[in-house]
């Protein structure tokens, strides 16, 4: 996000182009939820499909509302101490006025909240992908209410909130590498030390169960991100949102090409959830750093993105830690990356005036990023660990090991994913059987009869 | 009569229909099956973890033949799977007691 500077000669007008942009924007960002529910949700075996569309679609609903009552404020509001925002007015998004402007910006205080919804609603859903199979459906809504209260709408202020500490020390996050990406890696991290490993984890076979799904994620996911980043400019009266939506195609590209190469060299073939993968993971490090760098810069930072997460991926079974579809690997790992290799590629052209190391800027930048960096993972790894204990100790995190194996979209959710079979698996209606139409359909086949 | 069942490779399946029908055999049944004899299974890799997947798709075709057809046939459906290569799978036949045609209640080598 841009810092909010006005030269005092042109006070902002409100700019219709604008608007309807970050109107669209935000919408783009909502499919994003959609999208990652679908990515993981082919991951998952066929037994917790619905579970894992479930928790991502959860958070539409629960961080919405908490939103609209307090989060705006808290991530948005006037400072406190740089640590978290307060502001009245945005509680219940009741005090702000149709066409009043955020500030320093030509759009409404509305489409700013609105757009940065979406952010936050993205945000806890990515760190689902790490506790599939096997957390109450309770559980997960409880923490995720609890999560975005103490993590996310604080880390936002953080970052993006005028008078945040990193804000204001000068760390660059365009778009969310570390109050999204990171921030969600770490707390994936901190949950799965708390909740422990899914039953069978590196014994039995944990093929994802639908391919075709995970690439529709990826593709829906690649579509919403140009919302994601580009629009996280909150305008286009210079230029910077379509570099920035060109680096975002650019990195995106080499980092699925670079995992492939990685994947043919080491294991023999290109695979589809490799280059899904690939994809996902140039789009999270060129978040942070799209809007620093040249088209030639993004290849880079895609590419040695796209290399490392593809070999952080397979740190799990040797750490034996179940980060079951590599939030780690992909969305911490490729955060960090993209966070930090701004303090190399940062050309002092585009969005700021900062230059990393490769364009003679020392290792200034590097250093801010870092912190940046450090703060956001302790923070999020340490709250996130400690709100996943509170909520076992409350109610308990996770489903019973018979639900686990017999499967989670069963035991939570009432529901199967698939129905292939011509007898429709030996369902009979219960309740329904009781209703009028039911009788009338029996007599009918009486009177066939 | 007899029952001969045949695990064979998927995609002989039109074959092996075009033969029987050939040589007069009316019916038969085909169900989705998978297993593993002499031909074991491939690899498969997600993400960089290796699986060996044991159990290679086959299909299952029943057929209901009387006595004397059983031989002629087994032979029928065994030429039109047969690739050569290992994994065409198997052919067997079992006696069978009784046969009833659901619709006429016709039963014997009349349920055929």
């Amino acid at each position: 996000m841009p810092p909010g500077i006005t030269l005092a000669a042109d006070t902002p007008q409100l700019s219709a182009a604008n608007t309807g942009f970050m109107l669209i924007c935000s919408a783009l960002v909502m499919l994003m939820t959609p999208g990652l529910a679908f990515f993981y949700g082919g991951m998952v075996r066929v037994k917790s499909t619905l579970n894992m569309l479930m928790m991502s679609f959860i958070s539409l609903g629960i961080i919405t509302i908490l939103w609209v009552l307090y989060g705006f404020s808290a991530a948005f509001g006037t400072d406190h101490g740089g640590f978290v925002g307060w502001n009245g007015h945005f509680l219940g998004l009741s005090g702000i006025g149709l066409t009043q402007l955020w500030p320093g910006y030509t759009i409404p205080i509305y489409v700013f909240a609105v757009f940065q919804l979406m952010f936050a609603i993205i945000t806890p859903a990515l760190i689902s992908g790490a506790l599939a199979d096997r957390v109450k459906f309770t559980a997960w809504a409880l923490f995720i209410t609890l999560w975005a209260t103490v993590v996310y709408f604080p880390v936002a202020h953080w970052v993006w909130g005028t008078g945040g500490w990193a804000f204001d020390l000068g760390v660059i996050d365009f778009a969310g590498g570390t109050a999204v990406h990171i921030n969600a890696g770490a707390a994936a991290l901190g949950v799965i030390l708390v909740i422990g490993r899914r039953v069978g984890f590196k014994k039995d076979p944990m093929r994802p169960h639908s391919l075709p799904l995970v690439m529709l994620g990826a593709g829906l996911l690649w579509f919403g991100w140009f919302g994601f980043n580009a629009g996280s400019w909150l305008g286009n009266d210079d230029g910077v949102g379509a570099v920035m939506f060109v680096n975002t195609q650019v990195a995106t590209a080499a980092a699925m090409l670079a995992w492939l190469v990685y994947e043919k060299l080491r294991h023999g073939t290109f695979t589809t959830l490799g280059a899904a993968s690939g994809a996902v993971a140039g789009l999270v490090a060129i978040t942070p750093s799209g809007g620093c760098v040249s088209p030639l810069g993004a290849i880079a930072v895609g590419a040695i993105a796209g290399l490392l997460c593809a070999m952080a991926v397979g740190l799990k079974f040797r750490f034996g830690y179940d980060d079951s579809l590599d939030v780690v690997g992909v969305h911490l790992v490729g955060g960090v990356v993209g966070s930090l290799l701004i303090g190399f590629f940062a050309t002092g052209g585009v969005q700021s005036d900062a230059k990393g190391l490769f364009y003679g800027g020392g290792l200034g930048q590097l250093g801010k990023q870092a912190a940046g960096v450090f703060a956001v993972l302790a923070y999020s790894l340490v709250a996130s660990a400690i709100l996943a204990f509170l909520v076992d100790k409350a109610i308990g995190m996770r489903v019973t090991e018979d639900d686990e194996v017999s499967g989670i979209d069963r035991t939570e959710h009432a529901e199967t994913a698939y129905d292939f079979s011509g007898a429709g698996g030996g369902a009979t209606p219960r309740n329904v059987a009781l209703v009028a139409p039911v009788e009338e359909h029996a007599q009918a086949r009486k009177v066939d009869a | 009569m007899k029952l001969i069942t045949a695990v064979v490779k998927p995609h002989r399946l039109d074959e092996i229909k075009e033969a029987l029908q050939a040589s007069g055999v009316h019916g038969l049944t085909v169900t989705e099956a998978s297993g593993y004899g002499r031909q074991r299974g491939h690899t498969e890799v997600y993400r960089g973890a290796e699986y060996t997947v044991d159990l290679v798709p086959k299909i299952r075709i029943e057929v209901l033949v009387e006595d004397d057809d059983a031989e002629h046939v087994t032979d029928v459906i065994v030429k039109a799977a047969r690739t050569g290569k290992i994994g065409d799978g198997k052919v067997w036949s079992v006696p069978v007691d009784a046969a009833v045609r659901v619709r006429t209640g016709e039963r014997g080598p009349d349920a055929l």
